[in-house]
């Protein structure tokens, strides 16, 4: 029994239980915090743990972890910290203003640790069976988190999310069936046909004709929960529908979590097919989603869509990434990986305070925040800055790394396509926030202009992020070996 | 069981597997729907029966009698119930006309066998010569869903593309691990009842459930 590789999926599972048995109240508010705390801190001892040595398995070889999983963890318990530490003031403020009930927010608490716990269990999961039923989970236990308002927008973005992402998942899981015909021909044992250590091992004996359709399969389906074009057209509205901490999870972690998936897929792919194939499918959801994320960001009107379109944007970044393939363009991914989590938390938690004190989430609606609220809006804009990869964050790095590798792997005209709509989206999202931040306040009577603040626990959680993901950036020293690994274990050579 | 029999019911199970899907199509009253979901759940059930029976494995003996009754019982019950919940036993008006949705079949038919020719190559047994039959299910679910326009509709469509890919798992290699087997099943019964749920909220907020009536969300 591997206490380390349990202790990423039972610390919010407990906390799941607490709230359910307790309720969301004073005590139990900060709960999800220090599991979240504690999910860190079991992240950064498994990933010691695992760097450059064997992976470890737990639960009779159900739960393994190198150190591609361990990272993982980590970027899971970085995003859930951040979230569950600005939780209680948003609550706090939605019970003031009788949006949510004290019900509801016993069913938020339990409903998120479930979350986080699923999203763990997905990159611990051995097999692509459990890693599969794990994904299927989160968007069981997220509906009802997108569905918290009962607004009719509410209703109707949990709606589409339930159906669209049940079929993509539902496609992938075909994908994984196919695998399990063609791992149980080449000669794998029955009951562990779905390990994707032994598929990586044996994928050259894998049957071309099969796993192409697994493949493509596996990669639409899987793409649809990581908001990948074509099957992106969920995203949005759950995005911008869900509670801003829950927004946070979904955009900084469950997306990035589902694109793990993709990279399990590929390594086991380009074993079993070659590079090419799974290369192709993923430039084209790449440029498929960059094109996407820049037209519609160009005429958008509601800043939480905006926020979920930069989602899809980053995405597509990292199948770009994913597409080169090499270690470089790997490691370059997963610490992309981290820094969009981190800025999107930042941002979507930003926005969840900005919501609660205008009512609206339409741009045109703000003008002006930073004289109204200074701490908001200078959090908001740096967090922009970061999104579009502007120095010092994270993001600039890796979207470097990201380029420079997609040149080297003969990829150029891609990232020359990639690189134009990244303009037209810098362009798009500069001139939204230049009105929204600096724009003139509205004036005359009834125009809200008193100043807005945000709770002590909220802009702690605000500037803690976006100061990692500019230390990062600076210097990605305690992560090198780690990300080094990982990008390996990845099948970056 | 000799080899011509287990072929032929094999065929018998797979016959009602696909015409239940077809009826789908067919038939537009949400009521008969749901009872064509359960014979369809029955009929997976049987095919479940026929290879355990075939390859002697009492374990997947208790797996059919588990398939069977998750689909042909407790997922037709949910539907029915929500049905009845919304009150909507109404037509379902759909987008695409009866005769052209039973032409789609014979296209999505076609389609089905081009696609699983490497299947079928890989291991040409009388089980994995039927894979199309059930692919064929899993694409009319599809059709189903983007066709039909009241939610329940919908969530039939789903159920029948759900249907389909448990058979291809079970027709090529008797299915997969159990413990994935089951997650497979529990997360199939949540997101049902979570889409059931969502339609009785669906209904409190639009007064219908008309998925025309979903445009508040929009660029």
């Amino acid at each position: 029994m591997d206490a380390l590789l349990l202790a990423p999926v039972a610390l919010p599972a407990l906390a799941a239980a607490g709230y359910a048995v307790a309720g969301w109240r004073r005590a139990t508010a900060w709960l999800g915090t220090l599991a979240a705390f504690g999910l860190l801190g079991s992240g950064i001892a498994l990933a010691r743990a695992v760097t450059g040595s064997r992976p470890r398995v737990a639960l009779g070889g159900l739960l393994r972890a190198d150190s591609l999983s361990a990272y993982m963890v980590i970027v899971i318990g970085a995003v859930a910290l951040l979230a569950m530490a600005a939780s209680p003031a948003y609550l706090a403020a939605e019970l003031a203003a009788g949006h949510t009930s004290p019900r509801a927010a016993r069913r938020y608490g339990t409903l998120t640790q479930a979350f986080v716990a699923a999203m763990n269990l997905a990159v611990l999961a051995a097999s692509l069976g459990v890693l599969w039923a794990a994904i299927e989970a989160t968007t069981i236990l997220t509906a009802f988190l997108v569905g918290h308002r009962h607004t009719r927008g509410a209703v109707e973005a949990a709606w589409k999310y339930v159906v669209v992402c049940s079929v993509g998942i539902a496609l992938a899981f075909l994908g994984i069936v196919l695998v399990n015909l063609a791992a149980v021909h080449a000669g794998l044992p029955a009951g562990q046909a779905l390990d994707w250590a032994d598929l990586t091992v044996k994928g050259h004996a894998l049957d071309p004709g099969v796993m192409r359709i697994a493949v493509a399969l596996l990669i639409l389906g899987l793409g649809t929960k990581a908001g990948l074009a074509p099957m992106h057209a969920w995203l949005p509205d759950a995005h911008s529908q869900a509670p801003a901490p829950v927004s946070a999870l979904m955009s900084g972690v469950l997306l990035s979590v589902a694109f793990y998936a993709i990279l399990r897929t590929k390594v086991i792919a380009d074993a079993a097919l070659g590079g090419g194939f799974a290369r192709t499918l993923l430039l084209v959801a790449a440029l498929g989603s960059l094109a996407v994320a820049a037209g519609l960001l160009l005429a958008q009107r509601d800043y939480k869509r905006m926020l979920a379109y930069s989602s899809i944007e980053h995405m597509g970044l990292l199948a770009l990434g994913a597409a080169a393939g090499s270690r470089l363009a790997l490691a370059a991914v997963l610490l992309h990986v981290l820094g969009h989590g981190l800025a999107k938390t930042v941002l979507f938690l930003g926005t969840g305070h900005l919501y609660q004190a205008l009512g609206s989430s339409r741009i045109d609606s703000v003008r002006g925040l930073a004289g109204r609220a200074p701490l908001l809006a200078g959090t908001f804009g740096l967090g922009l800055c970061a999104l579009l990869g502007l120095p010092p964050f994270s993001l600039f790095a890796s979207e470097l790394g990201m380029f420079r590798a997609g040149f080297a792997a003969g990829l150029g005209w891609a990232v020359t396509i990639a690189l134009a709509s990244l303009l037209v989206i810098f362009a798009a999202v500069a001139s939204h926030a230049g009105g929204m931040l600096l724009g003139q306040p509205p004036g005359g009577p009834g125009a809200a202009t008193a100043p807005l603040r945000l709770p002590a626990s909220a802009a702690t959680a605000l500037v803690a992020g976006l100061v990692a993901c500019a230390v990062l950036g600076v210097t990605a020293w305690p992560l090198r070996s780690l990300l080094d690994a990982a990008a390996a274990a990845a099948g970056g050579v | 069981m000799s080899e011509t029999a287990y072929v032929q019911l094999l065929d018998l199970a797979c016959g009602a597997f696909l015409l239940a899907a077809v009826l789908v199509l067919w038939r537009r009253r949400l009521a008969v729907i749901a009872r064509l979901f359960a014979v369809q759940g029955g009929a997976l059930a049987g095919l479940v029966a026929v290879l355990a029976a075939h390859q002697h494995s009492a374990e997947l003996g208790a797996v059919a009698v588990a398939v069977g009754l998750l689909r042909a019982v407790a997922l037709p019950v949910l539907v029915r119930r929500a049905l009845e919940a919304a009150g909507e036993l109404r037509e379902t008006q759909p987008l695409v006309n009866v005769a052209s949705s039973l032409l789609a079949a014979a296209v999505l038919a076609l389609l089905a066998y081009a696609v699983t020719r490497p299947v079928v190559r890989l291991s040409p047994s009388p089980a994995t010569h039927a894979v199309p039959v059930a692919l064929t299910v899993l694409l009319l679910g599809f059709f189903v869903l983007v066709t039909r326009r009241r939610a329940l509709a919908q969530v039939a469509g789903f159920l029948l593309m759900d249907n389909g890919i448990t058979a291809i798992a079970f027709l090529t290699t008797a299915g997969v691990p159990l413990v994935v087997e089951l997650g497979v099943s529990l997360d199939v019964l949540l997101a049902v009842l979570v889409l059931q749920l969502l339609t009785t909220r669906m209904r409190a907020a639009f007064g219908s459930t008309d998925l025309d009536e979903l445009r508040e969300l929009h660029d």
